[in-house]
């Protein structure tokens, strides 16, 4: 971006620098706000029906141009052309609001993704607060919506809503330390430039932990308590039809980019990967492709969860958040903590060694503590989970 | 430091015109036939009984409380996390005994029941 902003100086004479930077800035503004949207929401709906199709032994959406995959643009013509509906007891300010904020919510994530080398809307100091604070304001937008629509199965959605942020907020803000505390630093660009070895390799444990946490954040399934449709209809947008509910379409999947691109950033070198190092074109085009194919990766990944794995019930929800998911978080951050701070981890490989042995280490205990839990319990399905005889 | 955050002001205007272009898109072409039973509470197809703004469960509450204890931790190691590199053995133990302390914070609220969903 800055040397496209000095390159805009030279083709516009008496152009200066910092009027170059605000052009292309605007311009990359205009691109996450409009571009990204359509692009995404598309491709990856599309993406989802398929694989879900295919998980069922389906064939799924084939109607709408070659193999379907005009689908999402068919979907987008019948929201723009259906009536909307306002419920006459809603609060009609909050109402309207509410799907507004889930998109523009989703799309402000992207501000300090970084996509290739050099192309981030900003890389700033405390990008990764940045992250966790504006991602929660999707979740506002679903309680702002579950409360203003004055139904009641939309308010058990957001209540759902409020206790699964907040029990899987800790976990996640946890194992974002971690990797602060390897990376040394909260800008993405520098945890990206961190990553010689990826952090999934060196800190397993707050991949994982970070992974079942952004599932639950987004609400996708098996954390889509939310909306659980066999239980309260629609959760939070029941109420909602025509555009709004697209609003809230364009917010979830741009949520689901956002999160799983956040996962690639954070634990899987983001756009690194051979031949994209420098800043040249070549480099900036590989470095986009290799972050856009681990960001396909890790949504695969959710859509298999989502296609295989049941519905938790609410109370298992936050009791395998706060009870395992938090003290196991906690535990790992303390044993990579204690693992730098070895005397005479001199060199980078005998740091990652350590930062792996103290991740086994907290697995290897919780393994021990979930057998533990099973033999205690009278439960004889939990007992066979965790191998215990008798 | 300030500079950094005229691209999330600018992101936030440009992210505000897509849900304003839709909805108002959508206002010129879609139908608008409204009747009192379409405006109406949708309650399992039967006519709606009371409304949904009621008293909350404590139970939210509870679980609201201990989720601010740890957000406040979070702020406190993030810091401490960034500077990790040039801290000393003993900067580390001390984190190490204020995870413990929450640690103890965590245990208790789990043995007074405060996490169970009753």
């Amino acid at each position: 971006m800055d040397a496209i902003a000095a390159w805009l100086t030279t083709v516009i004479p008496g152009l200066g620098l910092p009027l170059a930077h605000l052009i292309v800035q605007v311009v990359y503004s205009a691109a996450l706000a409009f571009g990204a949207p359509v692009g995404i929401v598309v491709a990856y709906t599309y993406m989802e029906r398929k694989v879900i199709a295919r998980v069922q032994d389906r064939i799924g959406p084939n109607r709408a141009g070659p193999l379907g995959v005009l689908q999402g643009f068919a979907d987008a013509v019948k929201m723009l052309t259906k009536e909307d509906i306002t419920p006459a007891k809603a609060d009609r300010l909050v109402y309207n609001l509410a799907p507004a904020l889930a998109s523009v919510a989703a799309i402000l994530v992207f501000a300090v993704l970084p996509v290739a080398p050099g192309v981030i809307g900003t890389d700033l100091h405390v990008g990764i607060i940045y992250v966790v604070a504006v991602g929660s304001l999707g979740e506002l937008a679903s309680l702002m919506a579950g409360w203003s629509s004055d139904n009641k199965f939309a308010l058990v959605g957001a209540f759902r809503t409020v206790a699964q942020l907040v029990t899987y907020e800790v976990p996640m803000v946890i194992a974002v330390i971690m990797v602060v505390l390897a990376a040394g630093s909260m800008q993405l660009g520098q945890i990206v430039a961190a990553q010689d070895v990826p952090f999934l390799v060196t800190l397993p444990v707050a991949f994982f932990i970070f992974l079942a946490a952004s599932m639950a954040e987004i609400g996708r399934s098996p954390f889509d308590l939310v909306e659980a449709e066999s239980e309260i209809v629609a959760g939070f947008h029941t109420e909602y039809s025509g555009m709004k509910f697209a609003l809230f379409f364009i917010g979830e999947y741009m949520h689901l980019f956002a999160g799983a691109g956040f996962i690639a950033t954070l634990f899987l070198g983001g756009w690194r990967g051979p031949g994209a190092g420098d800043g040249s074109i070549l480099a900036v085009i590989l470095g986009w492709a290799y972050f856009a194919v681990k960001t396909t990766v890790i949504i695969f990944v959710m859509m298999w969860a989502r296609a295989t794995l049941p519905r938790l019930r609410i109370d298992h929800l936050l009791d395998f958040g706060w009870k395992f998911m938090t003290p196991v978080g906690l535990a790992a951050l303390v044993a990579v903590a204690v693992a730098l701070k070895i005397p005479g981890l001199g060199s980078p490989l005998l740091r990652w060694v350590a930062m792996l042995a103290a991740n086994g280490a907290v697995i290897a205990v919780s393994l021990v503590a979930i057998a533990w839990a099973a033999r205690r319990s009278g439960s004889a399905s939990l007992r066979g989970v965790a191998g215990v005889k008798g | 430091m300030r500079s950094e955050f005229v691209f999330v002001g600018i992101l936030v205007v440009f992210s505000m015109l897509l849900p304003a272009a839709g909805l108002g898109f959508a206002w010129l072409i879609r139908p608008k036939k409204p009747n009192p039973i379409k405006k109406s509470t949708y309650e399992c197809g039967i006519a709606t009984s009371s409304d949904a703004w009621v008293q909350f469960r404590a139970q939210y509450y509870i679980y609201a409380l201990v989720f601010v204890v740890f957000d406040v931790e979070a702020v406190f190691l993030l810091p401490w996390a960034v500077a990790y590199n040039q801290l000393t053995a003993y900067a580390m133990l001390e984190s190490v005994v204020f995870v413990a302390i929450l640690a103890v914070a965590l245990i208790y609220a789990w043995r007074k029941g405060a996490l169970r969903w009753s």
